[in-house]
């Protein structure tokens, strides 16, 4: 009777392996099928978004070209990369690139670095979250361009000044976001930690911050793209170089072609940083499964 | 044989602040665990069998009344009372190794030793060769046997376990009954074993608490006697049906007296 059991169970359980063995060939046969399928999905996908661009190019040369609207408003598309290649020719495009991007990520990362901890702790503590969060709601509401004459009167125009508009606009949006993707975190996961005997600081780190992080770099490239937002705002107002300024200088000459490439080179910047941070977000985070990333 | 009492739960009661004021979820439970044996709660639902193995794990407080394991009151969550949940609870971003050996990892234990002892309990539930793979690869029972090491690796004095058959299909259920109780025999844990299942109650449980409706209380404790080792064929013995009816009669009983309103 004993020796039975033993082999049934054995037998079961060999079953079960032999069946989840066959699932798992299954499944990479079909998986062969799904690659093709998905990567001729991605194919037809990024042929759409290059469709896009296309008509959206073809209406502005129709409408340069075909002269329906004054070269004074609406530059041609060779003017505007004539520009842009003087401007890498001589230089003052990688310099205002280079300056407002090392803006963007300084003001970014220190709004990213404090938001994280007071997010999670905010999520966790109720203590602390009545503490922070009605000034944190209360200083959320506020425009940013309204803060500009005071850091000005406090800051003065150099760099601090710019890093300053940049963490105010993005800082109290971010903490929030932290505070709730962090909530977001499966209770049942920390319980199963608790009773495997991990602490609380064990429980941060080894639980809550690796499951929150997909939704963390969700977060994160949300807000750097507002950091762009705030940073042309900080630029327009004092600054002497940068591409906010070069726009905003742009305008007082009638030099329409100039703002055109200060545009395109900021949307280009943004969509560079947004796929950066999605390869990163694949990378720490392989394990996610979600909608979006059949991509 | 005469074992030594490892779990104790002395007239434990549980009270709830509700919307239309206070909601009695257990109250006066009393039961005892001993060394090695396998303890099945079943009652229906609603009656505080998850708050009530909560509580023993350290999840949720008691209002009054007391846990003792080994003698000693216990109320905060520890590695010594290990849990299984319905729903595996595995973390999606560590392997199945990882998984097994968190506990561990948790308690400081070197690298090397840490690896060893993991492929112990993944080898005994039968997951050699899934080392590797992460739990989305795998199926609900193979996870669940991933709970399952996760919670031996840490060699609990108790294993608790939450309904953790109740997501797996009935084919898949009975292999893990089966696999479950070959590892009761093999490494002598003591298992306090939630379900609403009669059958998974009997066909694994040396001693079966049922539970009345709420408020949730110990009805009535019954010794299961089914010769030989317990297997999906244990579930035709004349002795398991006997035991099923009995279960079954009170657990009628108590609609019946809920639907009455008795």
């Amino acid at each position: 009777m004993t020796n039975t059991a033993a082999e049934k169970n054995r037998y079961v359980m060999a079953g079960e392996a032999i069946a989840a063995g066959a699932v798992a060939h299954g499944s990479v046969q079909g998986s062969k099928k799904t690659v093709k399928k998905q990567r001729q999905g991605a194919r037809s996908n990024r042929m759409l978004s290059g469709i896009c661009f296309l008509l959206i190019i073809g209406f502005w040369c129709a409408a340069s070209y075909g002269k329906w609207v004054d070269e004074m408003f609406l530059p041609s598309p060779t003017a505007v990369l004539e520009k842009l290649l003087s401007m890498a020719k001589d230089g003052s495009l990688w310099a205002n690139c280079q300056e407002s991007t090392v803006r963007v990520l300084v003001g970014w990362f220190w709004s990213a670095v404090i938001a994280l901890p007071v997010g999670m702790l905010m999520a966790n503590s109720k203590k602390f979250c009545a503490f922070v969060q009605p000034i944190i709601e209360f200083a959320r509401y506020l425009p940013v361009v309204a803060l500009v004459p005071l850091t000005l009167l406090y800051l003065g125009i150099g760099e601090s000044q710019k890093y300053t508009i940049i963490f105010l606009g993005t800082f109290f949006q971010l903490v929030l976001m932290v505070c709730d993707t962090v909530s977001g975190v499966d209770r049942n996961m920390i319980n199963a930690a608790r009773t495997l005997g991990a602490g609380r600081l064990q429980i941060y780190k080894e639980v809550i911050f690796p499951a929150a992080l997909p939704g963390l770099m969700d977060d994160f490239r949300l807000t750097i793209g507002w950091a762009w937002t705030y940073l042309v705002v900080a630029e327009m107002v004092a600054a002497s170089n940068g591409l906010g300024y070069m726009i905003l200088r742009s305008q007082r000459y009638l030099a329409t072609d100039t703002i055109f490439a200060g545009l395109i080179l900021i949307g280009l910047i943004g969509l560079v940083t947004d796929w950066i941070f999605r390869i990163l977000t694949r990378i720490v985070a392989p394990w996610q499964d979600r909608l979006g990333d059949a991509k | 044989m005469s074992r030594k009492t490892k779990l104790q739960v002395k007239n434990l009661s549980r009270i709830y602040e509700g919307n239309n004021g206070p909601v009695v979820a257990l109250q006066d439970v009393n039961l005892e665990v001993e060394e090695s044996e396998f303890v099945m709660i079943v009652g229906p639902s609603g009656c505080g069998k998850t708050t009530l193995i909560n509580i023993i794990g350290g999840l949720d407080e008691a209002t009054s009344g007391e846990v003792l394991l080994d003698g000693t009151p216990v109320s905060a969550p520890g590695a010594d009372r290990g849990m299984v949940f319905q729903g595996y609870s595995l973390f999606p971003w560590l392997n199945v190794q990882k998984n097994v050996e968190f506990g561990l990892k948790m308690k400081g234990i070197p690298a090397a030793e840490r690896a060893e002892q993991a492929q112990k309990y993944i080898e005994l539930v039968g997951l050699k060769g899934f080392e590797t793979a992460l739990p989305k690869q795998l199926s609900g029972g193979m996870k669940q046997r991933v709970a399952i090491a996760r919670t031996l690796a840490n060699e609990p004095q108790v294993l608790l376990m939450d309904e953790p058959f109740g997501a797996l299909d009935a084919q898949t259920r009975v292999v893990m009954q089966e696999l479950l109780a070959d590892i009761s025999r093999r490494t002598g844990t003591t298992i306090l074993f939630i379900t609403h299942d009669i059958d998974e109650a009997v066909l694994l449980g040396e001693r079966v608490y049922v539970m009345s409706r709420r408020p949730g209380t110990v009805r009535d404790v019954i010794t299961v006697d089914i010769p030989g080792e317990r297997s999906h064929n244990s579930l035709v013995l004349p002795e398991f049906l006997e035991t099923k009816k009995q279960i079954m009669d009170m657990l009628w009983q108590e609609s019946q007296d809920a639907a009455l309103g008795r």
